[in-house]
């Protein structure tokens, strides 16, 4: 029991991790009907810049561990939707009348582009986030010691959610947001910026994708250039398993995918923990490809 | 004179939709446009709201061009419209469609009126207002969609077919309610295959046939015009 409840909470700690990926996927989807490829890289360049940010601005020795993440967390948020709009304007927008393919080839371009940026600057070998950032102590919960580490990924990621579960659902901006997603042509008429709608979300999901790499960086300690790659490959699979581009689906999709992923290597066998995704993938394309709450149906991709 | 449409030119890619149309709106009107389907109407309407381009000619507004601002800055400008299709968001509910028809507002007393008043027009959105679009009746949908389009306070409410595929009854009362937004001092532009009843409603008409106006007159005149009743009425007078 012990043992189930240590990977239920840990699958619901690096589930959240997948969610807030996913909902980056998830929210271009609905809005361009595109899978932006170069969403996995973007989470990298978070990660990366969050170690940059934490290792030469020091703020965790000046301000205090809490305050210091914080801060870094909010800058690596802002740059990385910075990174996100301006891979929109070059990448996607030249190309929104082209035929599907040209910016499926685009997303894939920019996906390279950004890995190779991302080796260039911070080199091909992994590289390690400072130690003892957080307290390294474990909280008693139900009998059951969890990391207090943990505990805080899993808080975070929920609260993000909320977060953007309130903007998309009780805010103009965010009924703006879904509106453009159901009918472009609609949503003009209503007086949309349609174009502006896009590239907030091209800040927005971007911007929870570097918070993901921070927290993914926290988390493991370890990070690497190609790191996008599997992250983004799970997320987009939560983001299917929930229903592309419905955003409650890709929280219920990450959070699944994690609790699925951590009990199956730990009842089934480690080796198979990241073939575990993929299976599931399958599995939904097959039985239900539209995903648990979707109701379009993933034909393009 | 409210609008104005000057040898209008629309294309999509290559081929020429509207092939330079002239079109006056006074203000307190209801004009209807009527056509056989692809004679442009649509087209037309589209125009008018910035959703497709003008390739050549003018539209004006009070005397003004507005056929270089961009489709989002129209419905500030007075002009909105219940499209073709109806196209309400549906996995949004009513309120929040309702809600969107009012993006550009920032009266928030305004927006209460103009909601009070189209409830007023259609109690039945009033009692949907919490389920989502997509699972109204079409008719219903027509009424959202003819709502969200007057949240905005236009002067101008352009309608595409607000009948198509309505039960008979519902066509009577979806044109009674066109009558009093007409009345409450909004100029209309209705597109309508129900012909015999737009001519009715209308003050004027214009006929469009291949991207061409081929006739434009009182409604009066046309319903008593026989080539029109020939095409359009079917074949019987009054
Ligand atoms: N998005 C589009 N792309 C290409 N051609 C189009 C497009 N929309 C309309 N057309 C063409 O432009 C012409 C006019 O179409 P429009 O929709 O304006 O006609 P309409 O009078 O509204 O017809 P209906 O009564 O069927 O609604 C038609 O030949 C149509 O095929
Ligand atoms: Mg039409």
């Amino acid at each position: 029991m012990e043992e189930f409840f240590q990977q239920l909470t840990n699958g619901l700690a690096v589930g959240g991790i997948y969610a807030l990926i996913a909902l980056g996927y998830t929210m271009v989807y609905g809005v361009l009907k595109l899978i932006n490829f170069a969403h996995g890289d973007l989470f990298t360049i978070g990660a990366f810049l969050g170690l940059t940010l934490l290792t030469s601005l020091g703020l965790t020795d000046s301000v205090g561990p809490v305050a210091g993440l914080l801060v870094l967390a909010v800058m690596v948020v802002v740059l990385v939707g910075v990174v996100g709009y301006l891979l929109e304007r070059i990448a996607y927008r030249p190309l929104r009348t082209s035929p599907r393919l040209s910016a499926v080839v685009s997303a894939l371009g920019a996906s390279i582009f950004f890995q190779n940026a991302i080796m260039l600057i911070w080199g091909a070998r992994p590289l390690v986030y400072p130690h003892g950032l957080l307290p390294n102590i474990t909280v008693d919960i139900f009998g059951v010691e969890l990391p207090l580490i943990r505990i805080i990924m899993f808080a975070i990621s929920v609260l993000l959610m909320c977060g953007l579960y309130y903007l998309t659902h009780k805010t103009r901006i965010g009924t703006a947001i879904r509106a453009a997603a159901i009918d472009q042509g609609a949503a003009k008429l209503m007086g949309i910026d349609v174009n502006r709608v896009i590239s907030l979300v091209f800040m927005i999901g971007p911007a929870l994708g570097g918070a993901a790499g921070v927290m993914v960086g926290l988390y493991y300690g370890q990070i690497n250039f190609t790191m996008g790659w599997l992250y983004g490959l799970k997320a987009f699979t939560a983001a299917i398993l929930g229903g592309i581009g419905n955003i409650p689906g890709a929280m219920l999709g990450g959070l699944l995918l994690g609790v699925v992923e951590s009990l199956g290597a730990a009842y089934i066998s480690i080796a198979w923990k990241d073939a575990i995704s993929f299976l599931v993938l399958i599995l939904i394309l097959i039985v239900r490809p539209t995903g648990l709450l979707g109701e379009r149906v993933a034909d393009k991709v | 004179m409210l609008l104005e449409l000057r040898d209008l030119h629309v294309n999509y890619g290559n081929v020429e939709a509207l092939h330079g149309i002239n079109l006056s709106v006074n203000e307190g009107e209801i004009v209807t446009i009527l056509g056989a389907n692809g004679a442009g109407k649509s087209t037309t309407l589209n125009s008018i709201c910035g959703l497709v381009k003008a390739t050549k000619g003018e539209i004006l507004l009070d005397g003004e061009p507005i056929h270089s601002v961009p489709a989002h800055n129209i419905v500030k400008m007075g002009i909105s419209q219940s499209p073709e299709g109806r196209r309400v968001f549906s996995t949004l509910t009513v309120e929040e469609n309702m809600d969107l028809g009012a993006f550009t507002m920032k009266d928030s007393a305004k927006i209460e009126r103009n909601r009070e008043w189209i409830y007023d027009l259609f109690p039945r959105l009033l009692e949907r207002r919490t389920q989502l679009a997509g699972t109204l009746s079409g008719g219903e949908q027509q009424m959202l969609a003819i709502g969200r389009a007057l949240m905005s306070s236009p002067r101008l409410l352009l309608l595409d077919e607000p009948s198509l595929g309505l039960a008979p009854i519902l066509v009577k009362s979806i044109f009674e309610t066109i009558r009093k937004i007409n009345k409450h001092g909004l100029t209309v532009i209705l597109v309508e295959q129900n012909a015999r009843a737009a001519l009715k409603l209308a003050d004027r008409g214009y006929v469009m046939e291949v991207g061409n106006i081929v006739l434009a007159d009182d409604a009066k005149s046309l319903l008593s015009n026989p080539e029109i009743q020939s095409a359009y009425l079917g074949g019987k007078g009054l």
